[in-house]
């Protein structure tokens, strides 16, 4: 017995040798990181509705790694050192990404160690000055909306703005507990918008909400959002 | 000695074996595999072969695909706990993706081979080669209606090893080319098959003209309304068909159809044979298994048969629960949404009314009286609180509501509780629910009523129901037709072909061609084929997916208001609950009311994207033939 045990530490100590080697890349490290922005303003978004592409140059198979903005127009991502494209799809988010012949163009980035990058982009719209409060049993919001793609072929009309409220910070169409709608040929003065919306009995009660107003563009899927507003009740 | 003259004789006779060629010592026929000459050979060889290519057949609903795939979009609440379909936000867009072309290969395969096999009389060849055809183009359809155009192959590929597939490579078709392909392959078939009423499960003409008309429609329909969603399109025309190509695929569709309504393929019909209760004679129409192949209205389905290895459980899975063989079911429970889609039988559209304009209950004696009055397609699809539903009443009450307005209820199927002014235990909840938030009991206040099998031991595990898959049937050509007609500007064909449909259902008065519009056309479809696979495509083709699944909560009013209207929204289901009043003395004693309620794990509110109207094509389908372009919008 004492031989099998020599033999069973022998052969360990091989395999912990050989184990030394080292058999794994690195986890990639470079961090790219940004905002997509219109003239330094974030462009706010709902959360992970607006995906964009980065492809590496030779490396496998042809397709993307996927990434999805956050609600405040933020992206990051880790990256290996190496020389990448930038794309958001066609129809995708709630601005021009600019195109030739129905594809989107590129934007090359370099990536050598951490990184940050803002994106410009050209918003349908902005929405601007929002003033959202307390008001009364309700959230009361006003604001402007300027619209930032004015040329006949690809300006858009408003086809709603929405007021939303929620319990947590997620605050969209889909994430809210109530909201308020207002149609876009009801909009008599773009400086001067107001919507507000009766805040529901929240259970468990909090004496909190968050807000943010959307803007829907018609023909255009993806709202554009005013940055989020925490509301103390 | 003698031992070493045994070795020689045996070393010899080793020889004289070892003698035979190699290659035909390893030439031994396979008795597990037969060649396609020898299948080829025989007719119920080919038939066989070919019960596998009907088998592959997909559906984006079906049995074989389980009670989930009838329980989407809000037309029905599932009874289990934790289940997508409620909670979830909207669908990947990966959701309802088909790339079959290794059904695809098998069905080019069949065609070839069978075409060239000299063994089969010609007639039963030309039969053969057509079913293995409307099969192939049925698929196709099925790939188109998901996907768009696809790489159209229609004969079957052969790699040569070596190392360069660019060859196989194959673009994506235009969108209408596939429809093309559907239309031409059912011209050129719909002759050398059977004119045969009575076959049901094997392609006849009738089955090739209602799949044309179906393909023509919905080419047409992407046609016309696709300028409704320009960015649902591709350059290339992968996705999207001219808008001018709309009134050519209508008057196919039409023609298609009519052909079917004539009698050319045979003498379909609506199914009548119950007259004395409209609700049974409608129920009855899928599940009347006494004479299958004599059912008029079916033209196309797929069978089961109990003893034979092929049943389906649907019933098990959603019969009413208490009582029955296996004491389960009550998953798929009907929502509120669509109950209240059924119209009244003056032809108008109204929620049901259970509170006066004053807010509030109206008081009933029955339950039924709630929905006395209605399309009787109602009580054919779904199982009303107290009315029959399989073999036996249902018994669906959420509580006693006393005079000061509070609820005495339980917290399990018949549950007992006490009462103020009896003595002892009465049951406080009805048998067959409903509860909030418990699996298998009626949540929405409703059970499924269309394809729940009465027959004995169909709701059991064991045994199982043999009512068929219905593809395709006479009632879908005749809305086809009248969807056809009126968007060729024919709205008095329209109204005749619709006002069959309807007559057979209960109404007595018939629509005329001024009251036909769009919004008519879809409510039409939707009450008459429930839970049939059409609710997604219909909505896909008419571009309203994204409007009525806007991914925004459902409010009551949203529930109540604009019901008839083709593009309102229907994001969350509801349910009806049904209470009794205990009020020993007063007025409404014993009758009942009605609540409103959203299941409470309806918590998700269902979402489609634009990217959603065609499914994602996987990257390593794009990566291995850089030819597929990407879907748009995604």
């Amino acid at each position: 017995m004492k031989i099998n045990h020599f033999y069973i530490i022998a052969v360990m100590l091989c395999v912990s040798l050989i184990s030394c080697k080292k058999d794994n890349y690195d986890p990639p490290k470079s961090k790219l990181s940004g905002r997509f922005v219109y003239k330094g303003e974030a462009i706010n978004v709902e959360h992970d509705r607006v995906p964009f592409d980065i492809f590496e140059y030779g490396f496998g198979k042809v397709g993307a790694i996927v990434g999805n903005l956050t609600q405040d127009g933020m992206f990051s991502h880790l990256l290996f050192d190496g020389d990448y494209k930038f794309v958001v799809r066609p129809n995708q988010g709630p601005f021009l990404w600019p195109q030739t012949s129905g594809k989107a163009d590129s934007i090359s980035i370099t990536v050598r160690g951490d990184q940050t990058l803002d994106i410009n982009v050209m918003p349908y719209y902005m929405i601007r000055t929002p003033q959202i409060a307390k008001g009364g049993t309700g959230v009361t919001a006003s604001f402007k909306v300027e619209k930032i793609i004015t040329d006949a072929v690809n300006g858009k009309n408003i086809e709603k703005a929405f007021l939303y409220i929620n319990k947590t910070q997620f605050v969209s169409g889909t994430n809210n507990i109530a909201n308020t709608e207002m149609a876009g040929s009801a909009i008599t003065d773009p400086n001067n918008i107001t919507l507000s919306v009766a805040v529901p009995k929240i259970s468990p009660t909090q004496n909190y909400v968050f807000a943010r107003i959307g803007l829907k563009v018609a023909g255009v899927e993806d709202l554009i959002f005013s940055p989020l507003t925490k509301i103390q009740l | 000695m003698k031992k070493i003259f045994a070795i020689t004789i045996l070393s010899v006779f080793l020889g004289l074996a070892g003698c035979k060629k190699d290659s035909e010592f390893l030439n031994v026929q396979a008795f597990g595999i037969l060649s396609a000459d020898q299948v080829f050979s025989d007719n119920n060889q080919v038939i066989s072969y070919l019960g596998d290519l009907y088998n592959r057949q997909v559906d984006i609903t079906a049995f074989k695909y389980g009670w989930e795939s009838f329980a989407d979009f809000s037309e029905a609440v599932p009874a289990t706990t934790g289940s997508a379909l409620v909670n979830r936000n909207g669908w990947d867009f990966s959701t309802w993706g088909l790339w079959d072309y290794g059904y695809v290969r098998d069905l080019n395969l069949f065609i070839e081979r069978a075409g060239e096999a000299k063994t089969l009389a010609e007639g039963d060849r030309n039969r053969f080669v057509s079913e293995a055809r409307f099969l192939r183009a049925n698929h196709y359809f099925e790939l188109v209606k998901r996907m768009g155009g696809v790489p159209l192959i229609t004969k079957s590929l052969l790699y040569d090893f070596s190392g360069d597939p660019t060859y196989l490579q194959q673009p994506r078709a235009k969108e209408s080319e596939i429809y093309d392909f559907i239309i031409s392959e059912a011209e050129a078939i719909k002759g050398l098959l059977p004119s045969d009423i009575r076959e049901k499960s094997r392609a006849t003409r009738g089955a090739v003209l209602a799949m044309e008309a179906r393909a023509a429609l919905y080419a047409a329909s992407i046609a016309k309304y696709g300028v409704n969603t320009p960015s649902v399109s591709l350059p290339g025309g992968e996705i999207g068909i001219p808008a001018s190509m709309a009134a050519g695929y209508y008057a196919k569709a039409l023609k298609a159809a009519e052909e079917v309504i004539t009698g050319t393929a045979g003498r379909y019909a609506l199914y009548t044979k119950f007259q004395s209760d409209l609700g049974q004679n409608f129920a009855n129409l899928f599940i009347d298994n006494t004479d299958k192949a004599g059912n008029p209205e079916t033209i196309f389905f797929e069978d089961y048969k109990i003893r034979s290895g092929k049943t389906h459980g649907f019933t098990t899975n959603n019969q009413p629960r208490f009582g029955a063989e296996e004491e389960e079911g009550g998953r798929l429970n009907p929502s509120l949404n669509l109950v209240q889609e059924y119209e009244l039988l003056d032809n108008t559209f109204a929620p049901l009314p259970i509170q006066d304009a004053g807010g509030n209950p109206i008081y009933y004696n029955s339950p039924l009286e709630l929905f006395a009055n209605r399309d009787p397609r109602l009580s054919g699809t779904v199982m009303l609180p107290s009315a029959f539903g399989r073999n036996r009443n249902t018994d669906i009450f959420a509580g006693y509501q006393l005079a000061d307005g509070s609820v005495i209820t339980g917290a399990e199927r018949g549950a007992l509780g006490t009462l103020p002014g009896i003595s002892g235990q009465v049951q406080v909840v009805g048998l067959d629910g409903p509860l909030n938030s418990r699996d298998f009991v009626a949540q929405s206040g409703f059970y499924l009523r269309k394809f729940i099998d009465p027959a004995p031991g169909g709701g059991s595990r064991g045994t199982g129901s043999e009512v068929p898959w219905v593809r395709y049937r006479y009632a879908e050509v005749l809305l086809n037709a009248a969807e056809a007609a009126f968007e060729l500007g024919q709205p008095g064909v329209a109204a005749g072909y619709m006002s069959q449909v309807r007559a057979r259902a209960g109404f007595t008065v018939p629509l005329t061609g001024g009251q036909i519009t769009f919004d008519r056309v879809v409510h039409e479809r939707r009450v008459e084929l429930a839970f049939e696979g059409h609710y997604l495509y219909d909505r896909k083709r008419w571009r309203i997916a994204h409007v009525v699944m806007d991914g925004t909560s459902m409010s009551v009013t949203d529930l109540l208001n604009n019901i008839g209207v083709a593009n309102r929204k229907n994001t969350q289901p509801f349910g009806l609950w049904p209470y009794k009043i205990h009020d020993p003395g007063g007025a409404n004693h014993n009758k009942w009311i009605f609540k409103i309620v959203k299941p409470s794990i309806v918590t998700g509110s269902n979402r489609f994207q634009l990217g959603n109207y065609y499914s994602f094509i996987d990257d390593n389908i794009r990566a291995n033939n850089p030819k597929i372009s990407r879907q748009p919008n995604q």
